[in-house]
């Protein structure tokens, strides 16, 4: 399995910020829609880094204007990308071992997508169900 | 009237595709608790089952087991299959609008990912998705022609399918007669003059995607030995590392298996079965009558991605495998449905969560929703789909609750019934289907076999009338 068909069914929409943006702009499109990172572009669409909720923690107690701070200067610019073509595991192992819990998904240089460590882990729940069920299906198919 | 879903006003759910994530969306409706659900199965083909029909092997009668799940779905009292009904000739989406408060997506991927290699289209290049169709009697795929006169067959892929095509053609007459292989295959591949059989991956041992009970088959063949070059299975400096930063028994078993087979002696079994790794076929080469001759390949080294993935890259050795036939075994694609949004770069409808989503705006569109390898891709095995199929019933049960649904004009499934008699009076009913199955399993059981299939949809409906005469 691998990370397109996770994509496959994340709608075609990946949220993006500017980096000029606001963190308080960021902080309302994480609620808007749900999600706990954004991918930042740059004016030409460059994937220039990624703003999660934790770097804007690990950010705050030092900043009390941390809610007008722009996004640029708050963001991971060390950043890993994923290609469509990863093999989950190996994206499951990486976000484990680096601790990251948001990776862009990059095909051909264009972005087109992000995966969470909550997408990684709910494949990889589906896949072994999947693999139990059938595995129990054949097995009772013997019994008989 | 109140929402649907009730006894006076049940849901009216169609769901197009009777394969197992189309049961599977049947069965987590039916379970939802103190909801009324209707459900109208509409298939293509007079039979249900999707691949486990017409794609899982027919040496594999254990997995097509699955079947007596999927009967016990269809006794539901609010099930219906119509059989022999296609979606966008026999029923258009507007029609569906008219009838059905909810529609569901469940076609699979029905054909193959392209090699984009020049010679593709060879005479002998076959996608491997129509050779398993075909040996496992799917009506519009009966009337190809194999010619096995030859002695060298390549297989590209690595997956259970392409594992699945290389064991066929591998099996002696006498063990594809135990089978229920459509009895023209069975014809054809007793005359097979095969030899080799070259099974071509472009990764590496540790990276290839069949599963261990398939590789272990492979060394059980009655009449084919299996052989792997010793120095393509030996370890590879990243492999070994990937593995050791984590170790996974399955790969560990695999590679244990297939270094046995590469050290292996030759027996006297008539055929040999190669499995090679870390090879990409760069061209199909042609005779003057445009009929594969051999196939060129690149060896390839591995490379590491960002994210730790193992992939190939080229180098700059080439060989030349004289074959006749090649089996393109790179994966399934979707196919679009007619009216339906589809996204091009996964060849899957376009959806979040099984939601379909407007192509503009890419909102959701009201009443439709989709399960299965047209909404996640061709992935996972046959159970995956059934948590699939959760997640897109988990949706419609929360729009359902929202009000978010179709209102069909005529919401009867006597309104539903009529209209598909008119446009397919000889649609298959799930009773019509078991007389089918049980007339199949005679037949089988006649010659030993499981059953020997109606391949033809003329024979289905010839066969049906007989049984009620």
């Amino acid at each position: 399995m691998n990370i397109q068909s996770i994509l496959a069914t994340k709608g075609a929409h990946v949220i993006t910020i500017r980096p000029e943006q606001a963190i308080r702009e960021a902080l309302i499109l994480f609620i808007r829609h749900n999600i706990g990172a954004l991918v930042v572009l740059d004016d030409a669409g460059q994937l220039i880094g990624i703003l999660s909720e934790r770097d804007i923690i690990r950010a705050a107690p030092m900043n009390e204007a941390i809610f007008s701070q722009s996004v640029h200067e708050v963001m991971a610019r060390d950043i890993i990308t994923v290609v469509p073509q990863d093999d989950l595991m190996s994206v499951a192992n990486t976000m484990t071992e680096m601790r990251m819990r948001h990776l862009p998904v990059v095909d051909q240089g264009r972005l087109v997508g992000i995966v969470s460590i909550g997408d990684v882990v709910k494949a990889q729940r589906d896949q072994y169900r999947g693999e139990v069920d059938t595995l129990q299906t054949q097995l009772l198919a013997d019994a008989i | 009237m109140g929402q649907p879903g009730t006894d006076t006003n049940p849901l009216r759910v169609a769901i197009i595709g009777a394969g197992p994530s189309g049961f599977y969306v049947a069965e987590h409706l039916l379970h939802q608790q103190g909801l009324n659900v209707e459900i109208d199965l509409i298939e293509r083909l007079p039979t249900p089952y999707g691949l486990v029909r017409g794609g899982v092997a027919p040496d594999h009668q254990k997995i097509k087991a699955v079947t007596a799940t999927y009967d016990k779905i269809a006794a539901h009292p609010g099930f219906r299959l119509y059989g022999y009904v296609e979606f966008g000739r026999d029923l258009t989406l507007d029609d569906l609008r008219q009838m059905y408060h909810q529609i569901v997506y469940t076609t699979g991927a029905q054909t193959d990912q392209h090699l984009g290699i020049p010679g593709e289209d060879f005479h002998g290049s076959w996608p491997a998705t129509t050779f398993v169709a075909w040996y496992n009697g799917h009506p519009d795929f009966c009337d190809y022609q194999f010619d096995f006169s030859h002695e060298r067959v390549a297989i590209v892929g690595m997956g259970n399918v392409a594992v699945d095509v290389a064991r066929i053609l591998c099996r002696t007459p006498e063990e594809l007669a135990t089978t229920d292989i459509a009895d023209y295959a069975l014809e054809a591949l007793r005359h097979s003059r095969i030899k080799e059989v070259h099974m071509l991956g472009r990764r590496g041992p540790a990276q290839a995607a069949f599963t261990n009970p398939e590789l272990k088959e492979l060394g059980e063949l009655a009449g084919a030995d299996v052989r792997v070059l010793p120095e393509e299975v030996a370890l590879d400096d990243l492999s070994r590392a990937a593995l050791e930063k984590s170790p996974d028994r399955a790969t560990y078993r695999k590679l244990e298996l297939l270094q046995k087979y590469a050290a292996q002696k030759a027996t006297t079994k008539p055929r040999q079965l190669i499995i090679r790794f870390l090879v990409s076929p760069v061209e199909l080469l042609g005779n003057v009558d445009d009929q594969v001759a051999a196939v060129r390949l690149v060896k390839n080294t591995l490379y590491a991605t960002e994210a730790g993935t193992l992939r190939p890259s080229p180098t700059d050795q080439f060989e030349t495998l004289p074959v006749g036939l090649v089996f393109r075994s790179v994966g399934y694609r979707g196919v679009p449905l007619p009216g339906v949004p589809f996204d091009e770069r996964w060849g899957v409808i376009l959806n979040q969560k099984g939601r379909v989503l407007h192509a503009e705006t890419l909102q959701p569109r009201i009443g439709e929703y989709t399960a299965g390898w047209i909404k996640r891709g061709p992935t996972g095995v046959i159970g995956t789909n059934k948590p699939d199929a959760l997640e897109t019933v988990r949706c419609m049960v929360e729009d359902l609750a929202q009000g978010a649904i179709l209102s069909p004009a005529h919401p009867q499934a006597t309104a539903a019934e009529k209209r598909i008699r008119e446009r397919q009076p000889a649609y298959f009913s799930y009773a019509d289907w078991r007389r089918l199955n049980t007339l199949e399993v005679a037949r089988g059981r006649a010659v030993g076999q499981p059953r020997v299939k109606f391949t033809r949809v003329e024979a289905m409906l010839a066969a049906r009338c007989d049984s009620e005469a």
